[in-house]
């Protein structure tokens, strides 16, 4: 499994990206994180987790697969997410101006080398 | 009075607060004893509202007074506080059961199925409930004339009175301009499903499944974008292997979820999300 501080360190040069963490997805707990100042990394693993643990509920009720990559979009910015097989989830908080396209292809890119 | 309602009712007396209300309602009810197991259970629920068992309990009783709408709404705020209650599910499939809808039994049987592998009686229902299904089917086929509602419950839980069928609104017309109409949930804060449908990828119906798992999903959203100092969310997306999901909040009490095969890039998936949603604000605003 690749250090998961490097691969944070690929996501965190992505324009407009405040912080990224990789968590436990099971609960919540911080495994690495990389984040700016006044991003709270506790609150959004807890937070991230939970709501992809209940998107991958959603997505199966439909007999779906479970989702590899999930963005919450707000007013001032995005929080992005790609579980891992391993029970990880890969989070990253970015801000309105971000390219959210290289986030993601980074992030999907960091979680097949996070298994 | 036998000897068990005795003690109970004793235990209740003793410990107005305890959860003693359970067994004695459902003794009663049992007996035949409705209008006394009804107040007991009510008197219950005053005390436990978010207690999933009190609901269930609730819903028997009314379901046994022949009060089947009451039954439904009970089995539903079971449902909504515990969305994989076999009981309430059971219950549901066999309203639905004997209202004739026989694809949404199967499908509230499936899930209690899932719920519970191990009970056999759910597997029981849900094999006759496809048998009858198909019998009736294959009586539509050949004969012009309705088919005969089914006779008997799917559920093994003694329920004695035959109702009238419930009417089943068309839960897909509110949709039905949108792209053919499927893959489009409107679904309330408690996960109840208002309108719309989403055929499971293996075939049947899993609307209500799937509503079921939105229960507060945007209040879960609106705390995580507001802890992070990102203001009121917009949209969530979810992209599975098997399909683009789009989630989206026409009002403050309702979310929107629009769902579509992976081919379809999930920026057009998320302009169907926002049309739909434009389409159930009016919905909504002409129930109101």
């Amino acid at each position: 499994m690749t250090d998961p501080q490097a691969v944070l360190d690929r996501v965190t040069r992505v324009a407009g990206v405040r912080g990224a963490l990789v968590a436990s997805a099971g609960d919540g707990l911080v495994v690495a994180d990389q984040l700016m100042d006044g991003v709270d990394g506790r609150a959004a693993a807890a937070l991230a987790g939970s709501l992809v643990g209940r998107l991958v509920r959603t997505v199966a009720g439909a007999g779906r697969r479970p989702p590899a990559f999930v963005q919450l979009r707000a007013e001032r910015g995005s929080i992005l997410a790609a579980p891992c097989p391993n029970d990880l989830v890969l989070i990253a908080v970015v801000g309105p101006d971000a390219n959210v396209g290289l986030a993601r292809l980074e992030m999907l890119d960091a979680a097949s080398r996070l298994s | 009075m036998s000897d068990d309602i005795r003690t109970l009712t004793t235990r209740l007396a003793e410990e107005p607060t305890s959860l003693a209300f359970l067994e004695l309602a459902e003794s009663l009810r049992r007996r035949g004893q409705l209008a006394a197991a009804a107040k007991i259970a009510r008197g219950g629920l005053g005390r436990y509202p978010g207690l999933a068992d009190a609901h269930d309990l609730m819903a028997r009783i009314l379901s046994d007074q022949g009060d089947l709408a009451g039954a439904f709404d009970a089995w539903a705020d079971a449902l909504r506080l515990d969305p994989m209650r076999t009981g309430a599910l059971k219950g549901i499939a066999f309203l639905y059961f004997r209202a004739g809808d026989a694809a949404a039994a199967a499908d509230h049987l499936q899930r209690a199925a899932e719920a519970d592998p191990d009970d056999a009686s759910i597997a029981q229902a849900l094999a006759r409930v496809r048998r009858e299904s198909l019998g009736t089917a294959h009586r539509m086929e050949s004969r012009p004339t309705p088919a005969p509602a089914p006779a008997a419950a799917p559920d093994p839980e003694p329920v004695t009175v035959v109702p009238q069928p419930v009417e089943q609104p068309d839960r897909s017309a509110l949709f039905a301009e949108l792209e053919g109409g499927h893959g489009l949930l409107l679904v309330d804060a408690n996960g109840l499903l208002l309108a719309g449908s989403l055929p499971a990828l293996g075939g049947g119906e899993s609307g209500d499944r799937v509503a079921a798992q939105l229960a507060g999903v945007s209040r879960e959203a609106a705390r995580a974008t507001r802890l992070l100092d990102l203001g009121t969310w917009q949209s969530i997306t979810a992209e599975s292997p098997d399909g683009h999901f789009v989630l989206v909040r026409p009002t403050g009490e309702t979310v929107l979820l629009a769902a579509r095969e992976p081919l379809l890039p999930v920026a057009r998936v998320a302009l169907l999300a926002e049309r739909a949603a434009r389409a159930a604000r009016s919905w909504l605003e002409q129930l109101r």
